[in-house]
C-alpha cells in the first residue's frame, strides 16, 4: 500500500463562518444591528457597555448578551440598566462562537422565549474577556469594538495583533488613569497603526463619560448605514 | 485553549471527509496555517494528539504548512509579502496595505490516505 494525497480543501472553522453568516442575514432582515466588544479581562467592557445600555435604551430597543466562564456577574450589572439581557455560560470554552449566539437568541425552552429580533434595535455582544481566541469566530456582528485599557501596556496591539486585525474600531478605556498609569499615548497610536493601519480610535472612560456619546454616534450611524462601516476593508470578513 | 477547539474542528471535519471519500486509513492530515491566523502552531500540534484519539483519524499525524502573510500593495499595486506577521506593510516599499491577501489561513488542505 501506498500513501496517496487527497486534496479537499476545508476552512476549519466553515461551519462557524455559515452560522455567522445565516445570523448576519438574519439580523439585516430585522433591522438589528448588532454590536460585539473583545479585549483582555478587565479592560472595561461591561462598565463601558452599560453606559452604552442606559444612554441608547432612552432612544433604542436594546439588547445584550454577555459571555462568561462562569459567573452572571456582567448579565445582571447590564440588566439593571433596563435592557434586555441574557448571559451564555461558556463553561471551559474561552469564547464566544456563532452558535451560542444562535442559542442564546432561541432562549431556554423552559423558561425564555425566543428574542424577536425585529423588536430589537440594537444587540451588543460582550465576548468572554480574551485577546487571542475570540479573534477566529465570526459571530454575525456588523461592527466589532477591541477595547484596551490605558493601563495595560501599549503594545497590545502588537502581541495581540489578529484581533486588531478582525476589529473595526478601537475603544482605549480607562482615560481617566492615563496619567496615573503613565499611559503612553503616542505609542499606544503608533501601535494600533501599525498592525491595522487607519483604524479608528475612540479614546473613551467611564468615569467622566469621554468619548461616550462618540461611541453612541457611531452605532447609530452604523445602524442608520445598514452595513459595515470600513467596507475598503477585508480584515473582518476573512479572506 | 482554543487551540483545542480548533484541533477538534480539524478532527471532525477530516473524518467527514474520510468517510466521504471512503477512506478508512488516513494517515496524515496536511494544514495550511496562516501565520497571522492567531493560532499558535506548537500548541495546535499537541492539541491535536489529544483531539484525535478515538476518532476516525486517531492514526493520522498532522503535517502543519505556515503560510507567510501577503498583502496587496497599493503603491506596487501587486501582492507583496508583508514586513513582518504583524504589521501589514509591504516589504518592498513599506506602504501600509489594508487587503491581507494571505497569512490567516486555517484550511486542511489534503488526507494522506492509505488504500
Ligand atoms: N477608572 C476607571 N475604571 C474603570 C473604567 N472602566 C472600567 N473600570 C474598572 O475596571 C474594572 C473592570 O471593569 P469591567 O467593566 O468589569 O471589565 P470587563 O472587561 O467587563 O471585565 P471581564 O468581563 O471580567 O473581562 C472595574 O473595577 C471597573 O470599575 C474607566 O473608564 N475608568
Ligand atoms: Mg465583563
Ligand atoms: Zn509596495
Amino acid at each position: 500500500m501506498t500513501p496517496r494525497l487527497v486534496e479537499v480543501r476545508q476552512q476549519i472553522l466553515k461551519k462557524n463562518d455559515a452560522t455567522a453568516r445565516a445570523l448576519r442575514e438574519r439580523f439585516r432582515q430585522e433591522g438589528t444591528f448588532v454590536v460585539s466588544l473583545v479585549s483582555s479581562p478587565g479592560a472595561g467592557k461591561t462598565s463601558l457597555l452599560c453606559e452604552i445600555l442606559r444612554r441608547l435604551g432612552a432612544e433604542y430597543r436594546v439588547s445584550a448578551l454577555v459571555g462568561d466562564l462562569a459567573t452572571d456577574n456582567d448579565a445582571r450589572r447590564l440588566a439593571a440598566t433596563g435592557a434586555a439581557v441574557r448571559q451564555i455560560v461558556t463553561g471551559t470554552v474561552c469564547h464566544l462562537e456563532a452558535a451560542m449566539v444562535e442559542r442564546a437568541l432561541e432562549g431556554d425552552a423552559d423558561f425564555e422565549q425566543p428574542w424577536r429580533l425585529d423588536e430589537l434595535d440594537f444587540l451588543f455582544i460582550e465576548n468572554v474577556g480574551n485577546l487571542v481566541c475570540p479573534a477566529s469566530y465570526d459571530l454575525g456582528e456588523d461592527l466589532r469594538l477591541v477595547l484596551v485599557s490605558t493601563t495595560e501596556g501599549e503594545d497590545k496591539p502588537l502581541k495581540y495583533p489578529t484581533i486588531f486585525h478582525t476589529a473595526d474600531v478601537c475603544v482605549l478605556t480607562k482615560m481617566d488613569l492615563a496619567d496615573a498609569a503613565g499611559f503612553d499615548r503616542a505609542a499606544m497610536l503608533d501601535a494600533i497603526g501599525r498592525v491595522r493601519p487607519g483604524m479608528r480610535v475612540i479614546e473613551t472612560s467611564v468615569r467622566n463619560g469621554a468619548g461616550v456619546v462618540e461611541l453612541i454616534e457611531l452605532v447609530a450611524r452604523g445602524r442608520a448605514c445598514g452595513a459595515g462601516l470600513q467596507p475598503e476593508t477585508n480584515f473582518g470578513t476573512g479572506l | 485553549m482554543h487551540e483545542l477547539s480548533i484541533a477538534l474542528n480539524i478532527v471532525e471535519l477530516a473524518g467527514e471527509e474520510a468517510a466521504r471519500g471512503g477512506y478508512t486509513r488516513v494517515q496524515a492530515v496536511h494544514l495550511r496555517l496562516g501565520r497571522a491566523a492567531g493560532v499558535v502552531k506548537e500548541a495546535l500540534a499537541s492539541a491535536y494528539e489529544l483531539a484525535r484519539e478515538g476518532s476516525a483519524v486517531a492514526e493520522s499525524e498532522l503535517k502543519i504548512e505556515e503560510v507567510a502573510v501577503q498583502i496587496f500593495c497599493p503603491r506596487c499595486k501587486v501582492e507583496r509579502p508583508a514586513v513582518s506577521d504583524v504589521e501589514p506593510q509591504c516589504a518592498d516599499c513599506g506602504t501600509s496595505s489594508t487587503q491581507v491577501v494571505a497569512g490567516r489561513e486555517l484550511e486542511v488542505y489534503a488526507l494522506e490516505v492509505l488504500e
